[in-house]
């Protein structure tokens, strides 16, 4: 038996006025899978990673998240299927007024009604798993940017999310922080999350990822294993743009 | 200058004056209460018409700022005050003033709330909102606290003006502080009281003033 997809993109698209960022994108990523996505800037990588949770809303197509379309239903639905769509930036995004626990807490009380109780022993769980309960009480500016990346992680982890999409989560990082936050992804890898990812780090995507997805002019050029979407690309496109970023 | 002292410091006649006076301040600090409340609140709702994506919302609201800042405070007043009664609507001194002040202020706290939601990035919708979070729950949850911090010095600066502006009731005969001092001055045929109440007002603002310096220089570096 082959099981559904946990994140499905069916022919999707995407423009601001004239300009077409996003063709006719297909993409399925099945339960567990780690997908990565490299592309030249401009390519429609952040903006397709931006419609599975309709921060960016298509122009047309569907994104089925476990079985359901994202693209119908109530502006409560809208927030519900956020829920399980865990999301990661690349600004990380922590709210500079709470302390990190309150990050963590803040949706599961008011978007998902668990108590303040549960909530807490939740986040603090999660904090764990990203290295950092024993900064629960800190305010987001007194951490690094990589600690500041790894609460945003657990921010989202903590609504059990289905997927969780990271949208250049190391890109604004210093070269010396990077390493601690793809290890929380690769931790989340290994458990079993199912990941859609953005970004530069090719060294991480040949480690990690189970397939990687080259787009470029906003479609999807080619797509395959790391080994060989890196050891042998087929198109010209993805030759041309892997000898620029890995030489 | 014995006689300057007499006419503008004299203890004697600001002694007398005080009692008079307190009524007048104990007016004036109602009425602060009153059109602060009425002016933080109407501002607020105001400011998120503005910020709203829904154009029937934005639109209302854009003339509204757009008129009470233009029309001169003293002028709304009298005319809600000497005016409306003509179209058989009499409202009493401090209703007239609330009313006043309600338009006017909620135009110039919204402007400053709206600086403060736009100082919010969009970064911190975004996040908010991807964690499952409503349009409304973001903004009170995460973009107004920070909104609000950012421009704490503008609202309270505005809320110095709000203060003085509150004098102005004394041309629809409600006895606050100016209104008071002056009445006191005509029966004392002695100016005294109006310095005192020009102390007064300096002696309860000025430390609040400090304090805005203080917040935006704070706020600068």
């Amino acid at each position: 038996m082959v099981s559904r997809p946990m994140l499905e993109i069916v022919s999707l698209q995407k423009c601001f006025g004239d300009n077409v960022i996003l063709r006719d994108i297909n993409l399925k990523v099945a339960q567990g899978e780690l997908v990565f996505i490299i592309g030249p800037s401009g390519s429609g990588k952040s903006t397709m990673l931006r419609c599975c949770n309709r921060l960016e809303e298509p122009s047309g197509g569907d994104v089925i998240v476990d079985g359901r379309n994202i693209m119908s239903g109530t502006r409560r639905d809208l927030d519900l299927m956020r829920l399980k769509v865990g999301m990661v930036f690349q600004g990380f995004h922590l709210y500079p007024h709470m302390s990190v626990l309150n990050n963590v807490t803040l949706a599961q009380r008011k978007a998902m009604g668990r108590t303040a109780e549960e909530a807490k022993a939740r986040a603090m769980d999660m904090l764990e798993r990203v290295g950092l309960a024993h900064k629960a009480d800190a305010m987001p500016a007194q951490l690094s940017g990589g600690q500041q990346q790894r609460v945003a992680i657990a921010r989202a982890l903590a609504l059990d999310p289905l997927v969780m999409l990271f949208d250049e989560p190391t890109s604004a990082l210093d070269p010396e922080l990077v390493g601690s936050v793809l290890a929380v992804m690769k931790d989340l890898k290994a458990k079993g999350m199912t990941m859609l990812v953005v970004s530069h780090e090719m060294g991480f995507a040949r480690e990690t990822a189970d397939r990687v997805i080259f787009m470029d002019g906003g479609v999807v050029v080619e797509e395959g294993a790391p080994d060989e979407i890196f050891g042998a690309p087929k198109a010209e496109r993805t030759q041309a743009f892997l000898s620029r970023v890995t030489r | 200058m014995q006689s300057l002292m007499d006419q503008f410091f004299n203890l004697e006649i600001m002694a007398k004056a005080l009692p008079l006076m307190l009524s007048g301040l104990w007016m004036t600090a109602k009425l602060c209460a009153a059109v602060i409340v009425l002016g933080l609140g109407g501002g607020l709702v105001v400011a998120l018409a503005n910020v709203s994506p829904r154009r029937w919302l934005r639109f209302p609201s854009i003339v509204f700022t757009d008129i009470f800042r233009a029309l001169p405070p003293l002028v709304l007043l009298i005319f809600i005050y000497s005016g409306l009664p003509f179209a058989g609507i009499e409202i009493s001194p401090f209703a007239a003033v609330a009313l006043a002040f309600l338009l006017n202020n909620s135009a110039y706290y919204a402007e400053v709330y709206r600086a403060g939601i736009l100082s919010v990035g969009k970064g911190q919708w975004e996040a908010a909102r991807s964690t499952g979070l409503s349009q409304t729950q973001t903004l009170t949850s995460v973009v107004l606290p920070q909104a609000v911090r950012n421009v704490l010095p503008d609202l309270l600066s505005n809320t110095v003006e709000v203060v003085k502006l509150t004098s102005l009731a004394s041309v629809v005969s409600l006895s606050e502080l100016l209104y008071t001092a002056n009445m006191a001055r005509s029966i004392t045929y002695n100016a005294s009281p109006l310095v005192l109440a020009a102390l007064i007002y300096l002696v309860i603002l000025w430390p609040v003033v400090r304090l805005v310096s203080r917040f935006q220089r704070r706020l600068a570096a």
